[in-house]
């Protein structure tokens, strides 16, 4: 009995050092070869394509299905109310123009703003345009969340088949990068510590920097487009962006060398820190040094003036683990004086997995219900450099840089605090639309205005 | 989930509410849920910050206007009903409607979208659109990327293409003409889902 097995046993172990090497190697070429070298295969767009087309037809035909045989009860979970239309405001008036002369005020022009003001009463979150029923599948079947309910049997089989595959496949593939990538860092930043300071380590520690950032993107299947990249923040120069989520530091770090900013952590975390500090100057400052604003001014001031340092990387809203105090709003690097690189970082609503309910989840929580998504798709924004203007002060400028990532972004990301001054804010927005409006009616019938105020002369 | 009932007894006169504006449970619950999410203080109406708290309504050029048409003269608070009934202004117009001649004129049709939008021009409320009135409303849809003579130039010859009657002023029915050819039914309707 035991002789007969022998063969077999040899036999399974061999399939599987096949099948391991074979693993490996693939996870080697497909993903960790391009990582360290910055071209992608198109493999991540691809995947994303799929994944939409699958889940746009699914969605269609199962809800379809189910609506012939029963009526829908309400669904608690669902995330809109109404359907808005995608269309800009030009594209809007344009419509609403009887005859399709010249675009001039018509009085059916205060509709468009009339709707788009009951639509944000009714309902201030972006929803993609779908009939209600294809929201519930569309949303079972692309998150990763946790509230479950049946609506049939093919979408629950369905539903099955990708947790299985992303639990199952995804998950381990994706930890597996995500501790080579870190494991890499720590290694390489801390060989590069060793060469002695000049232009050799820097370009070393920017391209160790680089290639484990990409590993980690890669890690969470992070689909990203880049935007306006001319506008990418220079040495000597201090970047802000939005801040939605933690990974934003990977998104936008694995496009560019920034020097991070942070608090000292214990553990992990720590190891990474004092690592990556030996490449080249990040600033980390220890929890005493946090609370004395002129300290943190000062190492902020002297980082940046030095143009040999790379350009620091702040979220003004700071990283706040306690996510209901919702702006914690740096001000101090506005008043540095020095050019601000804007970014805005936005998370396609499609693959929703991107926030973090930090009442609910911790850190490493969080990271797992990320790696066990489907994707997380982004697009980021380099916006012009900005600087203070005469008679500003900090709060007014950093809500200025605020605006214009706000609007970039989307409106979605525009975030209040009860302490600044509100009206201003909202003037700069009321203009935007204003412009937006005047330049479909004046700027393109300039002559025609002119023409009837020289008549009612 | 859960069935729907028990959540619709919870809001009063639910019946009443969806026999006058047309809305049907599932989209009540929803209208429920929104009223009591921007009612963030819980006091059972809504008064003009909590919808300024809405920051795609702060931005809007005519946002003032719009709160304003929620709250009726006099009354500093919105409750549920009321909110629902202005709200349902915004239905999408029913074909399949059988016309009874003794029933009301549903909330959501044509000519009450009209009166809805004539109302944000006519802010005093006298019938009539005056110049004055409209200057005011391109004003707040044009801020400062116009001059002063070119709103009045616009705001002159919109009056006199639209003034019938050779009053100054743009009445209801003038209004109304004035747009005969608008698809109103498009322009001033949201999609609720179901």
């Amino acid at each position: 009995m035991e002789s007969y097995l022998f063969p077999f046993d040899s036999l399974i172990c061999m399939l599987l050092g096949i099948s391991f090497t074979v693993w490996f190697t693939l996870l080697l070429v497909f993903i960790i070869v391009p990582a360290i070298f910055g071209v992608s295969f198109g493999i991540r767009r691809l995947y994303m394509k799929s994944l939409i087309k699958l889940f746009e037809w699914a969605t269609l035909r199962m809800e379809r299905g189910a609506k012939e045989k029963n009526q829908h009860l309400y669904k608690p979970y669902s995330n809109g109310i109404i359907a808005k239309e995608p269309l800009s405001l030009e594209q809007e008036i344009q419509d609403m123009r009887r005859g399709g002369a010249e675009p001039e005020f018509d009085m059916s022009d205060i509709f468009y703003f009339c709707r788009r003001g009951v639509e944000s009463i009714v309902d201030d979150e972006v929803t993609k345009r779908f009939t209600a029923e294809e929201l519930e599948s569309w949303n079972l079947l692309t998150r990763s969340n946790y509230n479950f309910h049946h609506i049939s049997t093919q979408l629950t089989a369905l539903w099955g088949v990708g947790v299985l595959i992303r639990y199952g496949f995804l998950l381990p593939l994706r930890v597996t990068l995500a501790f080579t990538g870190v494991g890499l860092l720590v290694v390489l930043t801390s060989i590069v510590g060793l060469f002695p300071n000049g232009r050799m380590k820097s370009y070393l520690s920017d391209k160790v920097h680089l290639m484990c950032y990409r590993i980690c993107v890669r890690a969470l299947t992070a689909i990203i487009t880049y935007h306006d990249r001319e506008n990418k923040p220079k040495n000597g120069g201090i970047c802000v962006a939005n801040h939605t989520s933690p990974i934003d530091v990977i998104i936008l770090a694995s496009d560019g060398c920034y020097a991070m900013v942070g608090q000292v952590h214990g553990g992990l975390i720590g190891v990474i820190q004092r690592a990556m500090v030996k490449a080249c100057p990040h600033i980390w400052f220890e929890r005493s040094e946090v609370k004395d604003r002129h300290l943190v001014a000062k190492r902020l001031s002297d980082h940046v003036a030095d143009k040999s340092k790379l350009p620091i990387l702040i979220f003004p809203e700071g990283t706040c683990i306690n996510n209901t105090s919702v702006m914690m709003f740096k001000k101090g690097s506005f008043e540095i004086g020095c050019t601000v690189y804007p970014v805005a970082i936005k998370y396609d609503p499609r693959f929703g997995d991107a926030f973090w309910n930090s009442s609910k989840f911790g850190m490493v929580n969080y990271l797992l219900h990320m790696m066990s998504s489907w994707a997380i798709v982004c697009s980021v924004w380099y916006l012009p450099p900005m600087s203070r203007m005469e008679g500003e002060d900090a709060v007014q400028f950093a809500n200025r840089v605020k605006a214009a990532i706000a609007r970039k972004g989307g409106l979605a990301d525009l975030l209040w605090d009860g302490g600044l001054k509100r009206g201003k804010v909202k003037e700069v927005f009321k203009e935007e639309q204003q412009k937006l409006y005047s330049k479909v009616l004046v700027g393109r019938s300039r002559h025609v205005i002119s023409v009837h105020s020289k008549c009612h002369q | 989930m859960g069935s729907t009932s028990s959540t619709l007894l919870k809001i009063p006169n639910v019946e009443v509410l969806m026999q006058e504006t047309g809305f049907s449970p599932a989209h009540m619950i929803r209208l429920h849920d929104r009223f009591k999410a921007l009612d963030k203080e819980g006091r059972g109406h809504l008064c003009p910050q909590d919808f300024g708290a809405i920051k795609e309504l702060a931005m809007n050029p005519i946002g003032d206007r719009i709160i304003g048409a929620f709250f009726c003269p006099g009354k500093e608070t919105v409750d549920f009903h009321t909110f629902v009934k202005i709200l349902a202004h915004f239905r999408p117009v029913d074909k399949n409607r059988p016309k009874e001649p003794n029933s009301p004129e549903p909330i959501n049709s044509r000519s009450n979208k009209l009166r809805f939008a004539f109302q944000l021009y006519d802010q005093d409320k006298d019938g009539k659109i005056s110049r004055d009135e409209l200057l005011k409303v391109l004003q707040a849809m044009l801020g400062m990327q116009v001059t002063e003579e070119q709103l009045e130039s616009i705001a002159d010859r919109t009056i006199q293409e639209a003034d019938l009657d050779r009053d100054d002023a743009i009445s209801f029915e003038e209004f109304r003409k004035s747009l005969e050819k608008v698809n109103i039914d498009h322009k001033m309707s949201i999609r609720f889902l179901r």
